[in-house]
């Protein structure tokens, strides 16, 4: 395999891949955000911020892949 | 000749990403729509301020409004009652962030300049000095120390040293640029290109009666990415004061 066609092959899966881990990390996030807020209505504010804030920093993941799948697009 | 660029169409895609200087001293279209964001935050905090009324009138009580979210739900939430110290950053650091990603949807501009990585760089350069000096300042060289020995048993700090050193002083600034550029940049390529699709289908083949499809997706997404654009200022400014937080409180 010549290397053009390695760096597309890696583009391609460095996306898909870095956007499993996330997005399983993304769907407990507000799963659990859900259930707290339903359980205590009255700290609605505080969950929602901290679930933000917790999304934040697992997509920050994903958007690495993105990231790397530009490099690596470059490369080819 | 300056508000022809900023309302201009690209001939070319290439033009996505590489702007050609149209003024001295580099000046491209990226930073004349900076200079706009910046003109725009200044009146949009300025004017409704300059003869405040007790009863307020239209713009005053939204301006009001997103101030107080700012003051409230970011700096007095997080920070605590410190945050007045801090809010020259946050208010005005919201406001120019939120103005530069919703011009990647306002008519005839469509681009957001925050999906160049120089300014989110900035940004964050910006940031780190601040929370450094913050922590500097506060807690003098015991910062540094307190930040990368947490209290744990110490055969841990092995391990957890390098991590932290490598979290919070390198790993911070990247993540908190590259969230912005990332996710602003992944916004504008999905409506170029649902655009951009539906239009070929309209020129190249309009019996086909393709072409609405696409179209309603783009108009989905230009709705999506108001609440993404807004979400991302949100968030940089939550970041920014989350960090500052830390480098005040240092025992957690």
């Amino acid at each position: 395999m010549d290397t053009q066609a390695a760096a597309l092959l890696g583009a391609g899966l460095v996306y898909g891949l870095a956007a499993i881990g996330p997005g399983i990390g993304i769907g407990i996030v507000a799963g659990n955000a859900v259930q707290a807020m339903v359980r205590q209505p009255e700290m609605q504010g505080q969950v929602r911020t901290t679930m933000f804030l917790g999304i934040a920093f697992t997509e920050a993941l994903a958007l690495f892949g993105l990231l790397l799948f530009f490099i690596l697009y470059g490369k080819a | 000749m300056i508000v022809a660029q900023i309302v201009q169409v690209p001939s070319d895609i290439n033009e996505m990403f590489d702007w050609p200087a149209v003024l001295p001293l580099g000046i491209n279209r990226v930073v004349l729509l900076v200079f706009l964001a910046t003109i725009a935050t200044f009146l949009f905090l300025y004017l409704p301020f300059r003869r405040s009324r007790i009863v307020p009138t239209k713009f005053q009580a939204a301006v009001e409004w997103g101030v107080g979210f700012v003051k409230t739900n970011i700096g007095r939430d997080v920070i605590g009652p410190e945050s007045v110290k801090y809010e020259w950053l946050l208010i005005p650091m919201f406001f120019w962030i939120l103005f530069l990603n919703l011009f990647e949807v306002t008519p005839f501009i469509n681009f957001p300049p925050t999906s160049r990585m120089a300014i989110p760089a900035f940004l964050a350069v910006f940031v780190y000095i601040v929370f450094v000096f913050v922590g500097i300042k506060k807690h003098g060289f015991r910062y540094f120390f307190k930040t990368v020995v947490p209290d744990v048993p110490w055969p841990y700090l092995i391990l957890v040293t390098p991590i932290e050193i490598i979290s919070v002083f390198f790993i911070r600034p990247v993540s908190l640029a590259v969230r912005l550029f990332a996710n602003m940049l992944a916004g504008h390529i999905m409506l170029t290109v649902f655009f951009l699709t539906s239009a070929a289908y309209f020129v190249l083949s309009p019996k086909l009666l393709a072409f609405p499809i696409p179209f309603a997706f783009a108009v989905v997404i230009t709705g999506f990415e108001i609440f993404v654009g807004a979400l991302q200022a949100f968030i940089f400014t939550l970041l920014t004061a989350v960090y500052i937080e830390s480098s005040i409180h240092l025992e957690h």
